[in-house]
């Protein structure tokens, strides 16, 4: 039985189509990263299959209970972190647990919050207000505070947005170890590196989801060719690199530049007027994730306008 | 340019101002609908001297003497004869329970003591609220020698000069007219009003304003769960209020204690949780905390002046009166003034109970139907 089953959500709100026609497929204990622009649609998608958000058209299964008549019993074993901290900022760390522990009906509330302060680290600032936590602290409370009813599907939205590389780091290894107990992890995020720890990538972008897979499969498929140059002043060659039709897209890291294109004879004819500067030197790289996903941000269509 | 002042500067602030206020529904609504609301109110259905007071006869009496002074009574417009035929207990039970303002009893030989020029009439005047029978109690005695004059002087035998009609009045309940004895009692419902509906009503537009409403909802628990835990709390706090008021009222008002405390409490208890659970309704509507406050005052300003707190209800036009039926403040006047100044017992304050139990019914349908567990 798969962790997430649903087939061809669609959600409208208004006039506007935010979700069209979305299935998933979740195996237990994978890390699933859920990728796309922001406005893609990636939040409403969560919300769905969490309950907090009745989907238009489209059924499916959470953890084998049906996505329209359990939404309570969906509830009780999903945890979701929401993209905002959206613990009570005037309980402090302890009564937010106890809070926590109590409508999930884990007994005894005392002995999980205890034991989840304990795991945080928390121990001895545990009467402090939540509101007071830095942005880091806040992410890993509430982590905790969603995984402490043993969730076999762990939702995970944004969770990452504004934290140090540092605690990011932390908090995929807990991800990681989380997943290695058997939960199952659906995580959205705008980070490439974070993509890459996921199992699997599912990369929507206005509400179509467009890739789905293993990383190195999304990369492959996608069909793209990248060239690495290298040199001084490589800024001046961009307008005449993207108006040529050989090229996909030119994106600069520091001082190189990452020029991708569909179709390799067409990209090497672009780059044959560089080679003749000396002070550039031309590489074949492999293709990034990056690149992927810039070009399926260009390709899609904005139906927000 | 200057640096103090730029026409322009000011256009932009005068603009984005105008938008938001304009996005601002409920605000908008609220500025065209809050004086119209008090200037039909104020206009039409508040008269601070009240006409048709609702008034039972007791009579043994049928004769010339007796209609010509409840005719002259009914046209002088202060008095209402709504029950013509009252015995002296059923009238006595009506003004407890306060369905009339007024009994007025004619003697079986009345025909006979005005012609013998001293004719005896009682009023007795639910003096509760002073302001409402005052002016009409005043008139009273002109409006019934000019009307027993009237009808001597069509029988030139008898003796024109001799007459001293006495009536006489009963200000019941509060015989001196103390005006804290009405006001004080009904602080009390004013008081829980205001307070517990403002409290209540903010309970989950600020959790949605906050964002952790999202959280919430993700968490099993069910909306009559969410809804007892919001209310509760201040049924505790309206307890409190409850004392105090009560405890002050005793001690620096002296407000007469004349009925049984635990049927006080009890009635009080239900006025409560229909309060509570009113602005927890509200919080379902409203969208914003901003918003629910002014729903919370919008709902205050008739319900203060339509449910006899402000004004005589018995003095309001009926329409007035009907629409006063929907404050739950109305329902409890009735029973907080009856139960601690007329020592009303609970079959006569029991009609007023039930209404506020069916608020209580209602508002916790209505907010359990409007509760949204999802976040569409």
């Amino acid at each position: 039985m798969n962790a997430i089953d649903v087939k061809g959500l669609t959600k409208r709100f208004g006039k506007k189509l935010v979700v069209n026609n979305v299935s998933l497929n979740v195996k237990p204990g994978e890390i699933v990263g859920f990728l796309g622009p922001n406005g893609s649609g990636k939040t409403t998608c969560i919300r769905m299959m969490c309950g907090l958000l009745k989907p238009d058209q489209g059924h499916g299964q959470v953890l084998g209970y049906d996505l329209l008549k359990d939404r309570l019993l969906i509830k009780s074993q999903v945890g979701y972190m929401t993209q905002k901290f959206s613990f009570y900022e005037d309980l402090t760390i302890e009564e937010n647990l106890s809070f926590v522990a109590r409508l999930y009906d884990l007994k005894s509330v005392k002995k999980h919050t205890t034991e989840t302060l304990e795991k945080l680290g928390l121990l001895s600032r545990r009467d402090q207000l939540a509101g007071e936590l830095s942005g880091g602290w806040k992410q890993r409370l509430a982590l905790a505070a969603c995984t402490m009813h043993k969730p076999k599907l762990l939702l995970l939205d944004e969770p990452t947005a504004g934290v140090d590389p540092k605690a990011r780091r932390d908090f995929w290894e807990e991800i990681h170890r989380l997943a290695a107990e058997g939960m199952t992890v659906l995580v959205s995020t705008h980070y490439m590196d974070e993509a890459e720890r996921c199992h699997r990538i599912t990369y929507i972008s206005y509400g179509v989801k467009l890739a789905d897979g293993p990383l190195g499969d999304v990369i492959a498929d996608a069909g793209l060719y990248t060239y690495t140059l290298t040199g001084t002043n490589l800024e001046r060659f961009i307008p005449e690199l993207q108006a040529n039709k050989g090229v996909n897209q030119v994106a600069p890291f520091g001082n190189s530049l990452h020029v991708t294109g569909t179709n390799l004879q067409a990209l090497k004819r672009a780059l044959k007027p560089l080679e003749q500067h000396d002070d550039i030197h031309i590489e074949r790289a492999e293709t990034n994730l990056e690149d992927v996903f810039i070009k399926f941000m260009s390709d899609s269509t904005d139906n927000m306008q | 340019m200057s640096h103090i002042f730029s026409f322009q500067r000011l256009l932009a602030m005068l603009i984005k101002e105008f938008i938001q206020m304009r996005r601002d529904r409920v605000t908008f609504a609220m500025m065209l609908g809050v004086p119209l609301v008090q200037l039909v109110l104020f206009g039409y259905a508040i008269n601070n001297d009240p006409r048709g007071l609702p008034t039972a006869l007791v009579t043994m009496a049928n004769g010339p003497y007796a209609r010509a002074a409840v005719t002259a009574l009914e046209n002088s417009e202060y008095f209402k004869f709504t029950e013509k035929d009252a015995s002296p207990s059923q009238a006595l039970s009506m003004l407890r329970k306060g369905k009339i303002t007024f009994i007025v009893t004619i003697p079986s030989d009345f025909a006979k003591q005005a012609e013998a020029g001293t004719p005896n009439i009682l009023i007795e005047a639910d003096a509760t609220d002073p302001a409402a029978s005052g002016a009409a109690v005043a008139s009273a005695p002109a409006i019934i020698e000019q009307a027993i004059a009237n009808v001597k002087q069509k029988n030139p035998s008898l003796k024109q000069d001799l007459l001293t009609p006495s009536t006489i009045i009963h200000r019941k309940y509060n015989p001196e007219g103390v005006t804290q004895y009405n006001i004080v009692p009904a602080l009390l419902g004013v008081i829980l009003q205001l307070t517990l509906v403002m409290m209540t009503s903010i309970a989950l537009t600020r959790e949605t304003e906050r964002g952790t409403m999202e959280n919430l909802l993700s968490m099993p628990a069910s909306p009559f769960e969410i809804m007892c835990g919001k209310v509760m709390p201040y049924i505790v706090v309206g307890a409190v209020q409850v004392v105090v008021v009560l405890v002050a009222g005793k001690v620096l008002f002296s407000i007469p204690f004349e009925g049984t405390l635990m049927l006080l409490i009890a009635a009080t208890l239900v006025f409560v949780i229909a309060l509570v659970l009113l602005g927890y309704f509200i919080s379902t509507v409203a969208t914003t905390q901003m918003q629910a406050l002014q729903i919370a005052f919008f709902f205050f300003l008739p319900s203060l002046l339509l449910s006899g707190f402000m004004f005589p209800y018995a003095g309001m036009p009926e329409w007035a009166q009907k629409l006063g039926e929907v404050f739950p403040l109305t329902h409890f006047l009735r029973v907080v003034r009856a139960i601690l100044l007329k020592g009303a017992e609970w079959h006569e304050v029991s009609a007023s109970v039930y209404m506020l139990f069916l608020f209580v019914a209602l508002l916790s349908l209505l907010a359990l139907k409007r509760f949204k567990r999802t976040l569409d």
